[in-house]
């Protein structure tokens, strides 16, 4: 199960700090480490980072699953660049990376997201003029925060299927399921969603709208999640 | 009240309810049937999360057509799968989800979810990842973020179904237990034993209305 992303509960100073100032902090942060090159500095910013996730009293093991999902990017990354520039070079390319992601994992692990939401809302109020609805946008975010976990379990539920028909696990061979079941997951949550209320300021702003618009559409989108899922579900 | 009125709804090509008129006002009604039978359409009509192609529902007066949004503030909806009704990240947050665009303070908002939560069971769960619950915990934070909102109603579509022996008890006694008046839709014929009404369907029609045992004894029958 992922753990990349997920607010790490805790009462430390870096928990206790509003969101908004660690956001700030975490545009600072990731602005000094573009302008670093120097490898003894980016050292200096590492143990920097290493101290504050030990203020926060971050695991390593979270700590480290925040960077891991980099792991292969940051090879490929090295590789392009020792190609193109001196071993300095790109070890410093890689350590900014590295680094930013770390830091910006260390946010999140102390940061509940319904705060990060409130900041992303109060960040987008002045664009409600334009049409912007900061709540749907801050909804847009925690839904993605929320569905990292949920792709990642049902990926791990068709590949442990496969597996257990003995099937070769082919990446392409995966992904019909995984989109089908993602799709369903995604017409459940939508309903969720119209039950809990979610759609009701939209009722607001467009009161003429037909309240059957919403009941048809996702007709429509049952109906091909069904063709999909007829096509490809065995038995 | 829950009226019903001559309701009729397709689902793409299939006719999922076909003319029904039902009404009740009975504290704990149960509705039963065959998978497809069109009871899960019935529940979903009941919050409007259905608009029906013909004919009119009401709760207690309001139009689900013409009222969705104070429907859903009276109507309280838990689903089969808990895990595609929790929205956010953590307990807490899922819990407070429903109370965002309520108005009430921060703190009152903190006071309520520490609350149902406490009162379901889940007292300290606050900032635990919702993923990593269990089956019977989800749906008790399931029951948790619609019951925070303080319904009138609480409709359930099989609350119960993917949840082990222990769990399904300890949810059933829940819901059987709740303040509020409650329309379970479910298999597990033991659970309405106490319930004042169950409605039977069948192919989209109502066909048997009555006390527990006259209603499962007709789907009994039904599924010989």
């Amino acid at each position: 199960m992922t753990t990349v992303g997920l607010y790490h509960p805790g009462t430390s100073v870096l928990h206790r700090l509003p969101a908004g100032a660690k956001l700030a902090g975490l545009a600072a942060g990731i602005t000094v480490l573009l302008l670093l090159e120097d490898l003894r500095w980016l050292g200096a910013a590492a143990t920097a980072i290493v101290v504050l996730h030990a203020v926060a009293r971050v695991p390593a093991r979270l700590a480290i699953a925040q960077v891991r999902p980099l792991l292969w990017f940051v090879i490929f990354l090295l590789a392009v660049q020792l190609l193109l520039t001196d071993w300095q070079g790109a070890l410093s390319v890689v350590l900014t990376l590295v680094l930013s992601v770390a830091l910006a994992g260390l946010v999140t692990l102390t940061t509940r997201v319904s705060a990060m939401l409130d900041v992303v809302e109060s960040l987008l109020g002045p664009l409600r003029r334009v049409g912007v609805r900061p709540d749907r946008v801050g909804l847009v975010l925690a839904l993605t925060v929320r569905g990292v976990p949920v792709i990642a379990g049902i990926a791990g539920t068709v590949r442990d299927a496969h597996r257990a028909r003995g099937a070769t696990l082919r990446p392409w061979a995966l992904l019909v399921p995984v989109l089908v079941r993602v799709l369903r997951h995604a017409d459940a949550l939508g309903d969720a969603l119209a039950a809990r209320g979610a759609d009701d300021d939209a009722d607001v702003a467009a009161p003429l709208r037909q309240p059957t618009t919403r009941t048809r559409t996702r007709t429509r989108t049952r109906a091909r999640t069904r063709a999909i899922m007829e096509m490809r579900t065995p038995g | 009240m829950i009226t019903v009125e001559g309701v009729s709804h397709r689902l793409g090509k299939r006719r999922a309810l076909d003319r029904v008129t039902v009404s009740f006002a009975e504290h704990r009604v149960g509705v039963i049937g065959a998978n497809g039978s069109g009871k899960s359409t019935f529940a979903r009509l009941l919050n409007g999360l259905i608009v029906p192609d013909s004919g009119r529902v009401t709760v207690d007066g309001l139009s689900t057509a013409r009222d969705g949004r104070e429907i859903r503030r009276k109507v309280g909806f838990v689903f089969t799968d808990p895990d595609a009704q929790i929205v956010m990240p953590t307990v807490a947050e899922d819990v407070a989800f429903g109370l965002r665009r309520s108005g009430l303070p921060r703190a009152e908002i903190a006071r309520r979810v520490t609350e149902v939560l406490a009162r379901f069971g889940l007292a300290g769960f606050g900032d635990r990842p919702a993923h990593l619950l269990s089956g019977g915990e989800k749906q008790l934070l399931a029951l948790c973020s619609v019951l925070v909102t303080e319904p009138a109603t609480v409709v359930c579509d099989e609350p119960t179904t993917l949840l082990d022996l222990r769990n399904a008890r300890l949810i059933g006694q829940l819901l059987v237990g709740l303040p509020q008046r409650l329309v379970l839709v479910t298999h597990d014929l033991a659970m309405l034993a106490d319930f004042d009404r169950v409605l039977v369907f069948d192919d989209g029609r109502l066909v048997a209305d009555g006390v527990p045992a006259v209603a499962a004894a007709h789907y009994r029958e039904l599924m010989r």
